[in-house]
């Protein structure tokens, strides 16, 4: 793929040609893309399609694959972000273009970890498993001939010599002929998935797969063949990152939190001081409910805890003038003095409200920027309990907090990928207060467990740290990303 | 042939490395043709010595090498392993992460002791012909599927020399498997499921795939003379109420009544028939076959593989005619033909060999006093004199078909590139 400076070069096709190049609205990768592109399409495909893949993670999590919800707000997003979903719409090219490109250029950012590919290689296989399940019938034949899968149907007297096995064998058939049905001799090793649950018919080292057991083998392939292709790709990379153009945008993309960023207004006012204290109980996650309480206790918090804690009450719907008064009765509590308050420390409020300085608003920290950003050092309360707290101190913490014992053991089930603190007040708000539809109920009514989604075990510190080894080697690059500056 | 002494061991080991042990087949065996350069250099074996010494990463240039170190060693066991990237005797000098496993046998190892809670005649390291037939039933059902199911042409049981048997599967493709699809390929065998804890072992679903039903077919014929005859499983109460525990408790009534009338396991096998159908027609169409039945049948008789010794590519397993060193035996190749017949008990121990040895030795200088023969004619004729005869027979025909197979590939290969 080559890439020019900023001119902006556009291929054009005839008609046919463009249809052509992809014939199809979904495809298995074979063939690295080989036009030119300016830098702000690599950019913007390359974001959306890690929008896309987070999608399919949260819906994959919400909601049983599958299902008619599932698939309908699949579809949704993928018609919303442009990318290709589904045959006979009309001018596809666009949108398969994108698809193309866009997977590619991920692959640059997802190669470098073993973490990373699985993640991506799961996400491409949500992907394209649904694809697949809403392509027409007559096309399957055809999408199968053109990317080189050797499926062949057997004849009709090779299915009726079988049939009585086969329909015996295979639960994606129902009753007790095959009619229609097309049967796939494919060499047993290829039907894994299948053959290991004895779920197709094999004979002389060969499975006799429906048609409709094909996705199977299908996504395996493709497994198997984007796993190899990850592999080389990261062996090419140092050339790659070499591209100074390319460099930061790659090391970012995997780790960029791309989704809400809680700095609307939407819900401005809507939240009474002394509501803090009982909402920071009931709705808070756990490191803005230590922040609070250190608060209340000390009548100070630092620096670094000022500006975690107050951005996110900004994030929940504290105006500014409820933050001055919020913070300046607490600290006078502390025997500060009312003018030094108003000096010191209300300028910095009104500055993180975007009222001073450069007059940036600035956007509630989320989890990865509390977790990579400023590690706490003693008397310090701001940080991530999950890596920042020793496990046995967190472990104790939450049991204060009353959550149950399976509830510590299993950080997980609130049904949603955790991201950013703010989510998770508004989810917690959404289930207490009704109308949420999730998947799992969470272990405690009250407080839905917490499951950020950089780590799933009890053993939240190790888990984290060998996260973060891998992340470390890309530190510098993240730190200016996420500076307030940029 | 029961008179073996463990104590014997170093001094029956030295003539049996010496005078018996097949090495020429056996080279012929691991060697494959010669096919792959440094196939057999590359392999791993490993030797467990006098007082327990284990040795790992044996590996030996060719024949005359190997048989040179297996006398010098004496080893009490010998293991066979991967087939490496490089020689494993050298593996301390290949940069780290390269020395890999590459290749090797599918294998399976069955063994007695699994089925303890379902033969009532032996237990742990014990066999007798009562429990035999259990191993008579595995080989059968696994070689059917190995063969007929997944087209492997190149399977070699063999005999473990205590309470089990082995199964390696040497096909060319078979060898280059990964790890991923032997565990699938043991999981498709596998029926049988849980552990101590669990009562009922076997659940069938509505469809039964021809691999179950197959594999009940086979049973079937066993069944009677093993299950109701040998091992008496429905003889008292106390054995009857296990079998209960494996069907619904609305019929537990009934069969309990109709057991107490009958007098043996036979009888009492036709009125479990009997009301496990009606059972079943009751709450379901007559479309479904008799499960119950079945499921009890499968759980009494059908194989039970570990995963473990079939889906690691670098696992060891104990070589084909190595000795057992507590009981003796020579693991010798089963003749798959003559399964039936098969009776460990016959197999036979090297000390009774090494004396069938001595004897005809004696007999040959007698007659053969001035003819100068070398060591190694002697050799080669030498275990056709003793019982393990037979048993290196099969041996050699499994290799036969090694060799057909193999020039059947190169032919078509030749035939593909136009080479005359």
């Amino acid at each position: 793929m080559e890439f020019s400076g900023r001119k902006w070069r556009k291929l054009r096709l005839a008609g046919d040609q463009r249809n052509a190049s992809y014939p199809h609205c979904l495809q298995f990768y074979l063939q690295p893309p080989s036009e030119n592109i300016s830098l702000i399409e690599f950019e913007n495909l390359a974001i959306d399609r890690v929008k896309l893949l987070k999608s399919v993670e949260n819906l994959g999590v919400s909601y049983v694959k599958g299902t008619e919800q599932y698939q309908s707000k699949l579809e949704s997003e993928l018609r919303k972000l442009k990318f290709s979903y589904r045959e006979n719409l009309e001018d596809e090219y666009e949108p398969r273009r994108r698809d193309h490109i866009s997977h590619f250029i991920l692959r640059l950012a997802y190669c470098q970890s073993e973490e990373l590919r699985r993640w991506f290689i799961q996400q491409e296989m949500d992907l394209l498993r649904f694809r697949f399940s809403i392509l027409p019938k007559d096309k399957i034949q055809d999408f199968l001939k053109d990317s080189q899968l050797q499926f062949e149907a057997i004849s009709d007297e090779e299915k009726t010599l079988r049939e009585q096995e086969i329909v015996a064998s295979s639960p994606s058939l129902s009753g007790l002929k095959l009619g229609f049905e097309s049967i796939y001799k494919i060499p047993f090793a290829d039907a894994l998935d299948l053959f290991r649950g004895r779920k197709v018919y094999l004979e002389d080292g060969f499975a006799y797969v429906p048609l409709k057991d094909i996705v199977a083998i299908i996504l395996n392939e493709f497994r198997a063949k984007l796993s190899k292709a990850l592999a080389l790709t990261a062996r090419s990379l140092p050339a790659v990152q070499s591209d100074e153009r390319l460099q930061p945008l790659l090391n970012h993309l995997s780790h960029s939190y791309t989704g809400q960023d809680y700095s609307t207004q939407g819900n401005v006012g809507k939240i009474s001081l002394d509501q803090i204290d009982l909402l920071s109980t009931k709705s808070f996650p756990p490191c803005m409910r230590q922040l609070h309480k250190a608060l209340r206790e000390n009548h100070h918090l630092r620096h670094g805890g000022r500006m975690q804690y107050g951005l996110f009450l900004k994030g929940i719907g504290l105006t500014l003038e409820q933050a001055l008064q919020f913070w300046k009765q607490e600290f006078i509590k502390g025997k500060m003095d009312p003018d030094k308050f108003d000096k010191g420390y209300s300028y910095n409020i009104r500055h993180s409200f975007g009222k001073e300085g450069k007059r940036t608003d600035y956007t509630p920290f989320s989890c990865l920027k509390i977790i990579l950003s400023n590690p706490p050092s003693q008397g310090d309360y701001h940080g991530c309990p999950f890596r920042h707290s020793d496990p046995e101190l967190l472990k104790q913490k939450l049991q204060s907090y009353k959550i149950s014992p399976g509830g510590i053991s299993q950080v997980d089930d609130c049904g949603f990928s955790l991201n950013h603190p703010n989510q998770f007040f508004c989810e917690s708000q959404r289930i207490l207060n009704g109308g949420k539809d999730i998947k799992k109920e969470p272990i405690q009514p009250e407080t839905p467990q917490p499951k950020p989604s950089v780590q799933k075990t009890k053993d939240a510190s190790s888990a984290l740290a060998s996260l973060n080894s891998s992340l470390e080697m890309d530190m510098e690059g993240l730190e200016d990303y996420f500076s307030e500056d940029s | 042939m029961e008179t073996f002494n463990p104590t014997e061991l170093p001094e029956l080991l030295k003539l049996y490395y010496r005078r018996l042990f097949p090495y020429s087949q056996y080279y012929r065996w691991l060697n494959y043709g010669g096919v792959i350069k440094n196939y057999f250099q590359h392999r791993e074996f490993s030797f467990t010595l006098k007082d327990d010494i284990y040795i790992r990463y044996q590996s030996f240039n060719n024949q005359s090498d190997l048989e040179k170190e297996m006398q010098k060693m004496n080893p009490y066991k010998i293991d066979i392993g991967a087939v490496y990237s490089h020689r494993p005797n050298q593996h301390n000098t290949v940069k780290l992460g390269a020395f890999q496993a590459q290749e090797k046998e599918l294998v399976f190892d069955i063994d007695m002791t699994d089925y303890d809670d379902v033969r009532r005649c032996c237990s742990s390291a014990d066999i007798c012909p009562k429990c035999w037939t259990l191993m008579t039933m595995a080989i059968r059902i696994i070689d059917r599927a190995l063969k007929e199911d997944f087209g492997f042409k190149h399977r070699l049981w063999v005999y473990s020399g205590r309470r089990g048997v082995h199964c390696w599967v040497c096909d060319e493709s078979v060898r280059k498997l990964s790890s991923a699809v032997r565990s699938g390929i043991v999981e498709y065998l596998s029926l049988v499921k849980g552990g101590q804890d669990v009562k009922k072992k076997v659940h069938l679903s509505e469809k039964i795939h021809p691999f179950i039903r197959k594999s009940i077919n086979i049973i079937k014929k066993y069944f009677e003379e093993y299950a109701l005859v040998n091992q008496d499983i429905l003889e008292n109460k106390e054995s009857w109420d296990k079998i209960l525990a494996l069907v619904p408790e609305t019929i537990h009534d009934e069969l309990q009544q109709s057991f107490q009338k009958s007098h043996n396991s036979l009888q009492r096998w036709e009125h479990l028939k009997k009301v496990a159908s009606r059972y079943q027609n009751n709450i379901k169409n007559d479309k479904y076959g008799p499960w119950l039945e079945w499921e009890i049948m499968l759980q009494y008789c059908f194989p039970r593989l570990d995963i473990n010794v079939s889906k690691g590519i670098n696992h060891l397993l104990k070589s084909p005619f190595s000795v057992h060193p507590k009981t003796g035996r020579i693991s010798v190749p089963i003749d798959l033909q003559k399964v039936d017949q098969f009776d460990p008990f016959t197999v036979p121990t090297i000390s009774f060999i090494c004396r069938e040895l001595d004897a005809i030795s004696t007999n040959e200088e007698e007659k053969e006093e001035n003819e100068a023969e070398s060591d190694v004619k002697h050799r080669t004729r030498d275990y056709k004199k003793t019982s393990l005869a037979p048993y290196v027979k099969v041996f050699e025909h499994f290799l036969e078909n090694l060799d057909k197979s193999r020039k059947g590939e190169l032919l078509k290969k030749s035939d593909l590139q136009k080479d005359f």
